[in-house]
């Protein structure tokens, strides 16, 4: 009995047409797809983008060569070197890092004492080059002036989460 | 139309003109024909989207409306790349072999009760016949581009063509012995009556299902498309092509799915005939505007082929892939036996006469 129902089932194509009604229903479901660059999903604050180097507001820039996310960096992608200033802080004269190393795991930001290195929400950039996506102190710094307001509001927000 | 190109080329001698002119239908068969396979690749790429939940082409033209246009485009202008110590001619010959059957094959469809191409009375006996021929596409194919997957390809697709032309051929014998003719005019004209009640597919329920069957396994299409299998292996007899020799096979792919449902919609499904025809009142018929669009017309002809395509490519989105013997058990050992039963019971309705399809024989 048990195999002539299986018979009669096999006969009458009953799975087939069951795996039918599933795509058919699926056919008429609203559509997923994001139609992206028109269309975005939201980013998390804690979105781990292009790096930047931060400035305090009166325009000095934070990073004091402390070297911990050079130490951190488990794809040894930042390079520093620092140096004594007139003034006699100790100031980075070379801050690098090489986003063709980089994993984005966001240690950088994470061990900076002075949240000078973050991680911006930036992740539409290309290079032309090496030279492009190598980002020196000045390119660094470039970012983080550009996007600072943006960046400072994604610190705010997860700030009680810390 | 015909009378006045007729005049126009009055000055050639007569056997010039009736040649123009069926070169002239020709190409008003076959430019619509390759639109609709160049437009066929769109709808499946809409419609397996949908049913996979995503959009599909969306970018070129009004919601990708031209993207069919521009892969064309993209393929005419990429190297034809032919295998060093592979046979050149026969290379090259081969998707032609595959396209040109199912082009011709369109020659006998009638697409309304006057517009066919040749009115030939072994229709079908002429379809059955061309439709072969594609297979031979696939064995040189395989067997010029000097590589041993292509020729291990080559035989898997052809080894499945030839078994299911077999079951293919005993539902067309079923849809001979209805209608007692093998010219499709004739056949559609046999489905007349009421409506779609008289239509062959209920007499003949079984060797529809099984021709339909049969016509997925032979275009080599899903759930029947291990030959290709883009998703396991690379893709059987036209690994080696590239560029416009292999667009032309999936022209050719696209226009024997548009052939299959045309077959079927005429055998079947009653053609060019309206399901309403003859169980609505005449009066309904002669209402301006809605009264022809009900009454039979090539455009029903153009729905039920839609209706069969999408068939297709609702297939290709639901079914997982046969395996190679499961393929050639479901052809030789279930298809080929319920089509000889069936053969047997429509003998012996036929021969009752049974109402409302054989009464009158």
């Amino acid at each position: 009995m048990k195999h002539f129902v299986q018979f009669m089932k096999s006969l009458f194509l009953l799975e087939l047409l069951k795996g039918m009604n599933v795509t058919g229903r699926y056919f008429f479901k609203p559509k997923m797809t994001l139609r992206y660059p028109e269309e975005r999903t939201p980013l998390s604050p804690r979105f781990r983008g292009l790096h930047a180097l931060r400035r305090y507001p009166n325009g000095e820039e934070r990073c004091i060569a402390c070297k911990l996310c050079e130490a951190v960096c488990p794809a040894l992608a930042i390079t520093i070197e620092s140096a004594e200033r007139e003034d006699g802080t100790r100031r980075t004269t070379r801050y690098e890092i090489d986003l063709t190393k980089c994993i984005f795991c966001g240690y950088c930001e994470e061990s900076c004492p002075v949240d000078s290195i973050v991680e911006t929400h930036i992740f539409e950039y290309h290079g032309e080059e090496r030279a492009d996506l190598y980002m020196t102190k000045e390119k660094l710094l470039a970012v983080g002036d550009k996007y600072e307001v943006q960046i400072a509001q994604a610190r705010e927000q997860d700030a009680r989460y810390r | 139309m015909i009378e006045w190109i007729t005049s126009l080329l009055s000055f050639l001698p007569s056997g010039w003109v009736t040649v123009i002119i069926i070169l002239i239908k020709i190409v008003v068969i076959v430019l619509p024909l390759m639109l609709a396979v160049a437009y066929l690749t769109y709808a499946e790429r809409k419609i397996i989207g949908a049913m996979q939940v995503r959009l599909g082409p969306t970018r070129v033209g009004w919601n990708g409306s031209l993207q069919p246009i521009a892969d064309a485009l993209k393929l005419m202008f990429k190297e034809i790349i032919i295998p060093a110590k592979a046979s050149k001619f026969l290379f090259l010959l081969a998707p032609l072999l595959l396209i040109g059957p199912a082009l011709a094959a369109w020659a006998v469809i009638p697409f309304d009760a006057q517009m066919v191409l040749a009115n030939v009375n072994a229709g079908l006996l002429y379809v059955l016949a061309i439709t072969s021929i594609g297979v031979y596409g696939v064995i040189i194919a395989g067997w010029a581009s000097n590589s041993k997957y292509a020729l291990l390809g080559a035989m898997r697709s052809a080894a499945q063509i030839v078994s299911y032309e077999i079951a293919m051929g005993f539902a067309l014998v079923g849809v001979l012995m209805a209608a007692g003719s093998l010219n499709f005019g004739d056949i559609v004209r046999g489905q007349e009556g009421y409506g779609f009640v008289s239509w062959y597919m209920w007499p003949l329920l079984p060797l529809f299902v099984i021709y339909f069957i049969s016509g997925v396994a032979e275009t080599n299409r899903a759930p029947f498309d291990m030959a290709e299998g883009e998703s396991e292996i690379v893709a059987g007899f036209h690994v080696e092509y590239s560029g416009m020799p292999f667009a032309v096979f999936f022209l050719a792919e696209y226009a024997n799915m548009i052939l299959i449902s045309a077959l079927a919609s005429v055998m079947f499904l009653g053609g060019w005939l309206s399901p309403l025809a003859g169980l609505l009142p005449d009066s309904v018929f002669e209402i301006p505007l809605l009264g022809p669009l009900l009454g039979s017309g090539i455009h029903w002809f153009f729905i039920k082929i839609a209706v069969f395509l999408f068939f297709f490519l609702w297939f290709r989105a639901t079914f997982p892939r046969y395996r190679y013997d499961q393929i050639m058990r479901l052809g030789w050992k279930v298809f080929i036996p319920i089509t000889i039963v069936w053969l047997l019971v429509l003998g012996i309705a036929i021969l009752a006469g049974l109402p409302p399809w054989f009464s009158a024989a």
